[in-house]
This record gives structure tokens, sequence and C-alpha cells, in this order.
């Protein structure tokens, strides 16, 4: 079956295979080419294989955009202590969906991944920490964990190399803060999936407070294509900060929405115009959110700019995730604001106090705004309240919640006097 | 084993504009406070390993995020603002967030006057009605729990509670549950705190910044600390000696909280009776008057209908004063004082001194303990003078006498910190030392290795890498195999061995039959766990042996020590950090009143009554020629009573009806008596015998020094006045002496000290003045720079040879072993709320609310077996009598056994024990006797 949507215009090096089912296996991954950037990753020196990633540019494609070439060295080369690497496999940043695609269709570019990762910075373990509610890729998953240990990519000496490595399938309880890194780190270890404060970072004390990597799906899936062909091919695409090719997940009011891959200096208009066919007929969009519902909304007006991480920031938003959300003029921004604060306050681990106490008061006065019981002096109160959270918690969740409620009062503020003024709502049903 | 590592490196900041250098490591708020800046925090207590949760203490590092300064590490060359107005708008609003949805009264504000969010809200100028921010849906309060008050709407979740749950006390109650606003406090699986498995320690309520945990009222209400005398001053229960500060509301003449205080020996922490069991001295049965028996009321016999054997009105509680009293009248000082001089020696003229005895306690001062030895032996005229020592670690001691020449641990149980590897052994630690315990769990979280052994798998145990669940009273078997083991794979010390110790051949030829799997059959370990632990045992780099009751009390109990020490100078591990020998001694002055003499064959700092060098030195001193001979011990002045050979007695402060073995052999040994003085604070079970009651005063109305199990002499300060006439114990014993031909007089307390410490050379420069505020440890050579000695014995013993003497042991059953017609063992002990008899904690309303009634523990199986209901009753009959008590099913209780705590009278465990003496130790088998289980109805 061919993957819905697909787009000429897309440059496929992630999703190439997604929609083939016979892709999924081991067999028809190594017919594909499958683990050839393995064997030669464990032919090659460690500092080789991340100086190649170093090289390539490649950035952290969980919503960061951390170099992750970078980030390995970070881990100590002494091999005195136990390390670990931990693929961020829990995605649930509102808006995204390109990871699971990843792993239900080329498990073993991820995998494949993960295996190189980890022999670059000398792992012993690798976790891949996913979604408890990607029941189903979870079965994939391990399927494929077992197909590659049968074939000796994992465990004692992988082929002949000397190295050894195991990797195991962690599922989440679906908690969205579990998808922070150290949140992540404190889950897998059997806590509350409550972040920690940094420093240290992972690279110094992460799961168990041993050296750990983590990196998201998308990262390690493109681990093997830059060990295979080099730093320079995959430079071919992107920008000299942007390197190589990204998945959107496109969603929201557009007529041909699903996870379309183009190089990083593809234009953001194209994008939602041209591969996503722009709003539904007859409407207009009204904004888009770039990169999961924690960036900035972006108004119809900004969208000319490339999809690269610093052609989206000169825009006033963020890359992030991926995760792009169009809205168009059927949308209400107040009730949209506050369905995405709704769930940064259900989602606060609970720890740090402006999280947990700012983001239960935005949502409320955001909630007194829609129904038409907001007074003007609300609007100078959520920008208080919400640049008093940003920038002082342990973890961004907190900056996350404030974003969408002060991007949108700077860009819709007639919306929210609308609805304070008249009790009513300026969104075309 | 990793162990924190200690830094000497320095870093070089500047904060606010001024550079200051610090350890690598030190947080931002240190060395912040290091320029005397305070930051502002709610989550932040310097007790507790630092979160950064709460945000107030964020300061600007030049990052995009504000760093959290309580846990931020100070790096070179880092700017630090600590305060602007960015910094300020952002405390604010925290402020304000959390205020605006705060519980309408705080109960710490009404309580304790310190809530520290109100505070911060005085200091920002927030009024609570003028905040825009919604009000939240409300959270409830909690008021399950006897002791604390929990108020979830005053809760910010700093997570201090959790935090000193977790990792002050290790008891792991506390934790969070729920998400985002959702979140809260909660206790176990998110139950009342009342319902959960909290040990109402306390240590939570203590570090709260706000009202949500607070201390209940127990005597008056809780008033702010600067409205109330603040006392600095000890426990008065266990021989941990923590350092308390008693709040004292002088109007009501009563203490109102108890905190904790700085201290080696305790680090602030207490348990829940140091915490919340001091009001026994206000409560209304304290005796205020002296009593003499009435002239009906002889022949002396038992008063009240329970010792009668006569069914009681209701089950349960403390003696019952409506049937007591009656038998006594009131009396003056004058004649009651005159009465108990002249029958004492009267009998002392008839039957000869050795007619005469004396029990002192251990929960009575120093000052005391020496007192009233000196009366016994000047005054008496004979050694017999014994206490509660005898009870619980006179093996031990005897034992420690014999082979490294001293009675007392070697290194103080804080100590465990720097072990490799540390036993504890037959020590419900957790119950019984619960704050020694959070030093050993402390350690066991750290890398320390720790193995527990114990018939019983109690609290200690969890925290354990190596539990060994023995059969009861198989310890020398398991040990003597591991000390075969130790030798077999050559993990001994030999030089050690050749420089301190002697008598190893013995020890190595009686070993060498102690294959692990012979001794598996009888002590129930596997052999290859017996291997193993020995291993771990033998490869430590330094090793610490903490041991209690389930060592000393029994026929064995010195045999068990003997072997105890035997592994420990095996392995060479005396006299560094780390390493040593604890015995965990039980009260909290067990160690001082058996250092001022309270024992029948020695004199103040066991010197030998049999030595007449002592002799004369005591003679001297105290101006009266000594008997030579030394004195009963306490089951065999007992056993005098009984057989008529001791005639009068007098009791300071003990209770032997329910403390002493055989307790139907011990009321009619009391009531075959002449003569009985009883003084108390109360009207005790053993008082029903009494011809004079003397009413003393309690721990908490006088001055005194206290030595804890690790040596650390401190001193208990007078909190409150004594009720009616009740007079300071010693006092009391100068009257005696006084009345009775010898004359005592001392100004106080303080005096007595110094004569002493002048008789002790253990004691020598010891002094009120430098005693506070910490103590000291004897010995302590020079009190002015000094804590004093705490690693004994690094270079050779104070034994005739200068060396540890291995003594080889052969492993011997019980007395009364399990049979047909009682095929249970019994074990007896204490819990955690109660104090041996149950004197003071059963008068303690916190303390009565937990624990009120007495239970006995077995495996639940056996219950099921029994067919007794969960909490059903059953009937326990040894040899020697018949008790009925609640069950609780304790999967920790082996099969085939039953543990009864002793402290209840209406099910005292003392009347099933067996009476049977360890031959040098002169200790009873506490730990083992056979009884039989029946199904009961309801209590007796």
């Amino acid at each position: 079956m061919a993957y819905p949507y697909e787009h000429p215009r897309e440059e496929r090096m992630l999703s190439r295979y997604f929609g083939e089912v016979d892709a999924i296996g081991i067999d028809g991954w190594i017919e594909r080419g499958g683990y050839t950037a393995l064997e030669k990753a464990l032919g090659t020196a460690q500092d080789d294989v991340i100086q190649v990633v170093k090289d390539s540019g490649l950035r952290g494609r969980g919503g960061a955009g951390f170099p992750a070439g970078l980030k390995w060295s970070f881990m100590p080369k002494d091999g005195k202590a136990p390390s670990y690497v931990a693929c961020n496999a829990d995605e649930s940043e509102p808006g995204t969906f390109k990871d699971r695609e990843l792993m239900r269709w080329t498990p073993h570019q991820v995998i494949e991944g993960i295996i190189i990762a980890s022999y670059a910075v000398r792992a012993q373990h690798a976790y891949i920490y996913i979604r408890g509610e990607f029941v189903d890729i979870v079965r994939v998953l391990n399927g494929a964990v077992v197909e590659a240990y049968e074939r000796g990519y994992l465990g004692m000496n992988i082929l002949g190399s000397g190295y050894d490595l195991d990797l195991t399938v962690h599922t989440g309880a679906g908690a969205y803060i579990a998808g922070e890194e150290t949140g992540l780190l404190n889950s897998l270890e059997g806590r509350r999936a409550e972040p920690r404060v940094k420093p240290p970072f992972p690279a110094q004390k992460g799961a168990f407070g041993m050296p750990t990597t983590v990196n998201n799906v998308e990262t390690l899936a493109s681990v093997p294509h830059i060990v295979l062909n080099g730093a320079d091919w995959y430079r071919q695409w992107g920008t000299e900060k942007s390197p190589g090719t990204k998945l959107f997940s496109c969603c929201g009011h557009l007529q041909r929405p699903g996870n379309y891959e183009v190089p990083l200096d593809f234009s953001l208009k194209e994008l939602v115009y041209d591969l996503c066919g722009g709003p539904p007929e007859g409407r207009e969009l009204l904004g888009v959110i770039p990169g999961g519902s924690s960036v900035p909304i972006l108004t119809v007006d900004e969208l000319d700019c490339e999809v690269s991480y610093e052609g989206i920031e000169a825009a006033g938003s963020f890359l992030g995730s991926g995760g792009l959300i169009a809205m168009d003029d059927s949308t209400c921004m107040v009730r949209a604001v506050r369905r995405m604060v709704e769930f940064y306050a259900h989602e606060s681990c609970g720890q740090c106090t402006p999280c947990r106490e700012g983001t239960s008061w935005l949502t409320k006065i955001l909630r007194r705004i829609e129904r038409g019981d907001g007074r003007e002096e609300d609007i100078p109160l959520l920008l208080d309240v919400g640049s008093n959270m940003a920038g002082s918690t342990i973890c961004p969740l907190s900056d996350s919640a404030a974003v969408p409620v002060v991007s949108s009062i700077q860009k819709f503020e007639d919306e929210y006097m609308a609805h304070i003024r008249d009790g009513s709502c300026t969104a075309k049903r | 084993m990793i162990k924190r590592a200690k830094t000497t490196q320095t870093i070089t900041l500047t904060i606010d504009g001024r550079e200051v250098t610090v350890p690598a490591g030190t947080t931002i708020w240190d060395a912040a406070k290091e320029l005397g800046i305070e930051i502002p925090g709610l989550c932040h207590d310097p007790r507790l390993r630092p979160v950064g949760v709460c945000r107030m203490c964020v300061v600007d590092v030049g990052e995009r995020v504000l760093a959290a300064a309580c846990v931020r590490e100070v790096a070179d060359g880092m700017t630090v603002q600590t305060n602007s107005e960015k910094l300020e708008r952002c405390r604010r609003t925290l402020t304000e967030l959390l205020l605006s949805d705060y519980a309408t009264e705080s109960l710490r504000e009404q309580k304790t006057g310190d809530d520290a969010l109100l505070a911060l809200a005085r200091d920002y100028g927030i009024e609570r009605s003028a905040i825009e921010l919604p009000a939240g849906d409300g959270r409830p309060q909690d008021l399950s729990s006897p002791v604390i008050d929990v108020d979830h709407a005053a809760c910010i979740l700093c997570d201090r509670c959790i935090r000193a749950c977790d990792e002050v006390q290790h008891n792991n109650v506390i934790g969070r549950t729920g998400k985002g606003y959702g979140s809260r406090v909660s206790f176990d699986f998110n139950v009342p705190m009342g319902d959960s498995t909290c040990v109402a320690c306390g240590e939570c309520a203590a570090v709260c910044p706000t009202g949500a945990l607070t201390d209940k009222r127990l005597i008056v209400p809780i008033q702010p600390r600067n409205e109330l005398d603040s006392v600095q001053s000890v426990c008065p229960y266990c021989g941990v000696g923590c350092a308390i500060t008693y709040h004292v509301d002088r109007d009501a003449n009563a203490v109102v909280f108890a905190e904790g205080r700085e201290s080696p020996a305790s680090d602030s922490r207490l348990c829940v009776k140091g915490r919340y069991g001091f009001d026994y001295a206000k409560h209304p049965q304290r005796l205020t008057v002296p009593l003499i028996r009435r002239d009906d009321s002889y022949p002396k016999g038992p008063l009240s209908s329970a010792v009668k054997g006569e069914r009681r009105k209701k089950p349960g509680g403390l003696v019952d004063y409506d049937e007591v009293m009656p038998a006594f009248r009131e009396a003056t000082w004058e004649e009651a004082l005159d009465l108990a001089a002249n029958r004492l020696k009267e009998i002392k003229e008839k039957d000869g001194p050795s007619a005469l005895a004396g029990f002192g306690s251990a929960k009575c001062s120093n000052e005391e303990a020496y007192l009233f030895q000196k009366l016994v032996r000047a005054v008496f005229g004979t050694n017999n003078v014994d206490h509660c020592t005898r009870l619980c670690h006179a093996s031990s001691v005897a034992a420690l006498l014999e082979t490294i020449g001293s009675g007392a641990v070697t290194n103080v149980f804080a100590d465990v910190h720097n072990a490799d590897v540390a036993v504890v052994t037959g020590s419900n630690t957790t119950e019984n030392h619960p704050v020694a315990a959070t030093f050993i769990k402390d350690a066991a979280a750290d890398g320390t290795t720790l193995i527990v052994i114990d018939s019983r798998e109690t609290g200690i145990a969890r925290h354990a890498h190596h539990f060994l669940h023995i059969k009861a009273g198989s310890d020398v078997a398991l040990y003597n195999a591991m000390m075969h083991v130790l030798i077999e794979e050559d993990l001994v010390d030999h030089d050690y061995m050749r420089d301190f110790t002697e008598g190893f051949d013995g020890l190595r030829e009686l070993v060498k039959k102690y294959t692990p799997e012979m001794a598996q059959e009888i002590c129930g370990i596997p052999a290859d766990r017996i291997r193993e632990v020995a291993r771990v045992f033998g490869r430590a780099g330094s090793a610490l042996v903490f041991w209690g009751m389930g060592i000393s009390q029994h026929t064995t109990g010195t045999d068990n020590a003997r072997c105890l020490i035997s592994l420990v100078l095996l392995t060479g591990n005396v006299g560094r950090p780390g390493t040593g020998l604890h015995p965990l001694r039980g009260q909290n002055n067990v160690q001082g009143a058996s250092d001022a003499g309270l024992i029948p064959m020695v004199y103040p700092d066991y010197q030998k009554v049999a030595s007449p060098e002592s002799q004369k030195k005591f003679e001297e001193a105290w101006g009266v020629s000594l008997d030579p001979n030394p004195g009963l011990t306490v089951v065999e002045i007992i056993n005098g009573a009984l057989v008529g050979s001791i005639k009068g007695m007098y009791m300071m402060g003990e209770n032997p009806f329910l403390s002493d073995p055989n307790g139907n052999k011990v009321r009619k040994a009391l009531a075959n008596l002449e003569f009985l003085c009883v003084q108390d604070i109360f009207l005790t079970e053993t008082a029903e015998f009494a011809d004079v009651i003397l009413p003393a005063t309690s721990f908490f109305e006088k001055y005194g020094t206290y030595t804890n199990s690790d040596r650390r002499v401190q001193v208990g300060q007078k909190a409150i006045e004594p009720p009616g006439q009740a007079r300071f114990d010693w006092e009391l014993v100068c009257e005696i002496a006084t009345r009775m031909g010898y004359s005592m007089s001392y100004k106080s307390a303080e005096e007595i000290f110094a004569e002493f410490t002048s008789l002790a050379p253990s004691y020598s420069g010891l002094d009120y003045e430098n005693l506070k505020p910490a103590g000291k440890l004897w010995p302590c050579p020079d009190p002015a720079t000094s804590d004093g000695v705490q690693l004994l014995f690094g270079d050779g013993f104070p034994t005739e040879s200068g060396r540890g003497k291995f003594v080889p042991v052969d492993y011997q059953p019980a007395a009364e072993l399990p049979d047909d017609e009682y095929p249970f063992i019994l074990n007896t002990g204490r819990i955690l709320e109660h104090w041996h008899t149950g004197t003071m904690t059963r008068r303690s309303k916190a303390l009565d609310a937990i624990e009120p009634e007495a239970a006995c523990q077995m495996n639940p199986d056996d219950l099921t077996e029994l067919g007794v209901d969960p909490d059903g009753y059953v009937k326990l009959s040894t040899r020697r009598g018949t008790i009925t008590l609640r069950a609780r099913g304790t999967p920790g209780v082996a099969r085939g056994n039953v543990f009864v705590p002793f402290h209840f009278r209406e099910a005292s465990a003392n009347i099933l024990t067996n009476d049977v003496l360890d031959p040098f130790g002169k200790i009873p088998e506490f730990k083992f006797c056979a009884v039989k289980v029946e199904k009961a109805g309801s209590a007796a």
C-alpha cells in the first residue's frame, strides 16, 4: 500500500519505505541495505563515528535541536562506569506523530541507529522508552529486537567486533512529561517521571546515576544514513546550520494532513499550501503552529520562511518537533489556546510551583474568558503569570504552557477582547 | 563500594558583585550564605538533599533559565545575581500563586506561629484579598493520625516531608500522587495518614514550612516558640540518647512540644516516643504524697483484682488506682522516711546486711545510680545491688569484660557510615533504637553492605543486602560456621591477630567441625549462604557489628557475644573508623548506671568488689568498711526473697513485677518480703506489694547526666516543676542514708557528679559545664577541646596481657525446647511505641492511642491453622503461666514462633518466660521458651 499523501517534492531519506510492509521484517530490511551502516560503524573507531555525526550537523529531532554528535562527545571515554543510551520514543507533543511512523514502518532503521549510537558512546545497554499507548508499535519493536538478537546485531560480540550491547524496549504509562529526557530517565528507573535538576546532565549522571545519552527516534534513525554515506552526502540537503531532511507531522485544517519529509531549506509556506494542499475549500488559514503546541503560533503572513531551525526562529517561532498544526478561520483562538493550556496543566508533573500552580491558573482564567466572564485586566494578568512561569522551572513544560497564551495574545488580541467585551467569538462557523 | 568523595578543590565566583571562594560542590545558596546573603526559599532545608522545586530561590546566572540556588552548584567564574526586579517579580508571583489557594487558617501559624509562606507574604506585602487569581477547588484535611494534623490545603508541595521520610528516617511512607494541580503528598498508596505504615516519628511535621503537617496538641495547646521557654535536654527513653529541646509553658508547668536538636548522637532526629511521649509526666496518676500501707492491708498480697487472678471489670489498662489506693494512707515525709529507714535498719541488725538488697534503675541519672549503690554498699553494708542491665546486656558485658577488658562499645553507631560492612544481629533496631537505625539505614543506602541476622524479619531487615533468617537460639552455630569459612578461606587478619589477640589455636580447633553444612542443620541457613555472607564480612575493609537482646537474652547469651567478639578479632575490625563492637544499649542510662556501679560485683567504673585494692579505695572515699563479697544479681535477689534470705528491699524506679522472668514467682517473692520500699513516679504493679511508697520526680523535673549507648555523657535539664510533694530521687536516697546513721548531704546533682567522676577514671575531667550542649564521649582526656574518644582499642586492650582473647564456644540449645505439649517457641521484647513495663508510655496520650492493647505476633499461616480470626485472641501457656491476648498475623515471624511484647500487665509476657539464667552474665532466657498456643474467645 502506498503511504498516504506522498508528494513528489518530498526528499524521502527516512520515510522511503513507509507503506512497504516487506521493509518491516529484518529480511526485507537487509534486502534494502539495512545493517550495512552498522557493519561499517563497527569497523570504525568510536570517535570517528562521533566525528562523522558531528560533521553532518545532525541536530536533535525531539524539539530542542541540540547537535547530536556534540551530545555524544560528552560521554566519558574511559569505560570505567556502566553507561547507557536511551531512545526517546515517548512521542507525546500535541500535533506530532512522526516517530511512531518511523518505528511502525522501519523498526530496524531505528534499532540500527541505536546500536551505532551505543557503539559510538561506548554504552553497554540501550533502552527504547516508548509511549505505552503505542501498543501495536511496541509489538513491532519487540519483534524487531528479537530478530536483531537472532542475527547477531545485538547481544554479545556483535558481528564479531567484540562489542556487546543489550537493548530493552520499556513502555511508559502515559505521562507527557516522561518525554522530557530526565523525566524519561526517572520513569525508566521506576520512579515518577519528574524531570531532574540540570546540571548534572544525563551524559554526566543519567540512568541509574550513570552516563547516558538520550536521543529522539528520528535523530537515531538518521544516523545509519550519515554513517553509511558520509557527512557531505547528508549536507546536500538543508542549510549550513540545519542540514539534512526532516519529517513534518502536519495536521489540523489541511486538505492533505500527514507526514512529509522535506529538506530543511524547504519553504514553510509551500509545505502548508503545496504539499498539504492548504486549508479546506472555502476556508482561510488563521495561523500555523510549526513545531508542536509548545512553540509560538505564526500568522499566515509569517509563513514565508524556510523550515530550518534558524528560518522558523527568524519568523518568530521554533521548528520544535516538526509537529505542524494549521488552524483556519473556523477556529476560536481562545478555545484552542485554552485546550492546549489544559493539556499542559494536566501533564505538569507538579514539582515546580510556577508550573503546577501557574498552568492551573492560566486554565481557569482562559476558561472564564472563553465563557464571556473575563475582565480586561485578565489580559495583563495572563501575560504576567505567563512571563513569570517561563524560564524559572526545572524543565520547559512551564514555558510550553505559557507560550501559546503569550503568542496568541500578541497576535490575536482582538479575539480575546471580543470574548471579554462582547461575550462573542470571531470564529466563522 | 561507592562512597561520597571528599573534595578539596575550590571555586571562585561572584555573587551580587562580591567575589567568594568556596569548595567545589557548594551550592549557590551556601556560597551566598558565606557572604551573608540570604536567599528566600521554601523547599530548602539545610538538613535535606536540595531539590529546587519551589523555585523561590531562583537566581540569575546569566542563562536563559533562572537557576534554583539551593541545588545549583557553583562554577568557576560564575556571576550570580540574587536580587533584581525580574527575580523579585518572579518570587512575588510565586508567593501569590501559592497564597491564592492557601488554607484560610494555617495550623502552623496558629500553633508554632512560624508559617514560612505567610512570612514571605508579609515580606512582600501581599494581602490575600487583593490577589486577582481565582481560588482553587479546595483540598481536604486528614486528621487521622494520632500525632500529626495533615492539611492538604496548606501544602505547597515543597517535598520536604517526602525527603525527611525517605532520606532522613528512611521510612518511605510519604510520596506524591497525581499530576499538575491535582498533585498532593500521599501516604503509602494514598490512604489516610493514620491508616498508613507511618511510624509517627514526626520528622515530616518537623521540617514542614507551612500548615500542611503540624504536631497535634498533647498537654496544652501548641504555642509560638518565642512565647515559651526552651530547655536543652535529652530523651528519657532509649540508649540512643537523642538530644531534644523541650518547649515549656511556665504558667501551665508543662512541656508543650519537643524538637530534635543538633548532636552527634541524633542529628536532630527523633522517634515517636522522643517526640510525642513526654506527656506522661503530667499524667493525673502521678504520685504526689508519700504513702504508707494501712495496717489492715496486711498480710501483704496483691491488691488489684487482676493480680489476684479475679476477672477484671474491663480488659486492659494500667494498675487500677481505685482498687489499690485504699490499701495505703497518705503520710508526711518525716513519717514515711523514718519508717523506711528504721525498718531497713532493723532488718540489717536482725538478719545481717546481706538480708537487704536494692534495685536501682537505668532510667535514673548517673548521679542517682552512683548514690544508690553507695547507699546499698556503704549504708546497707552489702553488694546486693543491681538493676535492669542484668536483664538486657549482662551477658554481653560479661563476654566483653572477659575478652577485651571493657564492657562498653568500641565505636559509636553513627560511624556505621564509614563501614564497608555492617552486621546487625538480634536487634529489632528500627523499633528499639529507631534513631540509631536511621544511621544504619543511611549507610546501607550509601554503599555500606548491611547484613542482618535475626530470628524475626524486622524493619531493619528490609534494608539489608543480606538477611539471614536464622532459627531462634542457633546463633553460636552460625557464627562458628562463619569463622570456619573465614579461617578455611584465609580471610582473617594475620597481622592484627599476631599483634593484638591470643587464644586463636583453641578457636581454630573448635570451629573446625562447624562446617557450613553442619551449621545449616542447626540454624536453617543454607551452607552456601553462610559461605557467601562470611566472605562479604571477611573481605570488608572495615566492619562494624551491632547486636541487641536477641544475642544477649539467652542462657547462651555470653557465648553468643563471645562469638561476635571472635569474629571481629579474627578480622581485625577494632579501633579503626567503620569498625567495632556495638551492643546497642536499651535504657537511656543503662551504660551510665553500669558505669556508676549499679552492679553487684563492681564499684563505679567497673572496679572489682573482689579486688582488695578497689575495696580500699572506696572504703577510704566513703569512710566505712565495705563487704568484700560480690552481691546477688536481680534474679538471684528475687529468688532470695522467695526463700526468705532477702528480707528487706529498696527499689528506685524498677518494676520487677512486669520486667522480670517467671512473673508468678516474682509476685510470690515480692509478697514474701518483710519490708519493701518503692520509690517511683507512678503506683506500679510492684508497688502493690510495698510497705512504703515514696513519690519521686520524673525525668523532666530534675537535673542529671545520662550516658548513651555510644558512651556519650549528656546533661538532662530540669524542664518543669515536680507535682505535689514529689522529691528528687537523690534527695530521698540521702534521707534514707542519713536516717540509717550515715550522713549524706549534697547541694545539687552536680556535686554528686563531681564525687562520682573523682572515683571513676573513665569520667575524669567531665563536669556539667563542659558537657553542655551536646555531651562528651568517655573517656575524654581533654574536655576543653575534644568531644571524647570515639574509637577505643586501636592499640590493644585493657586486659592483663593487653591482648583480646578468643573464647571458643560450642553450640548449646536453649534451656527449654518445644515439645508436644508446648510446641511453639516464645520470644519476647519491645515494640516501637512502648517502653518496658509501660508505666510511662501507656500514660502517654499519643503512644497509648497508637498501641492501646497487647498483641502477640505470629505467622499468619500458624494463625490460619489454629483457626484464629484476623485480630482474634489466643491463649498462650507455658509451664509457668498463662495469658490471653490478641494475635496479629506477622509474616516476619517464622512458623512455630510467637513474639509477645512485655509492656502490658494484662497480658504480661513475663508470666510465661523462663527464669533460667546464663551462667556467666546471670541474664534470664527472655528470648526462648516453649509455649502452647490455643484459640481463645476474648481477653480473659
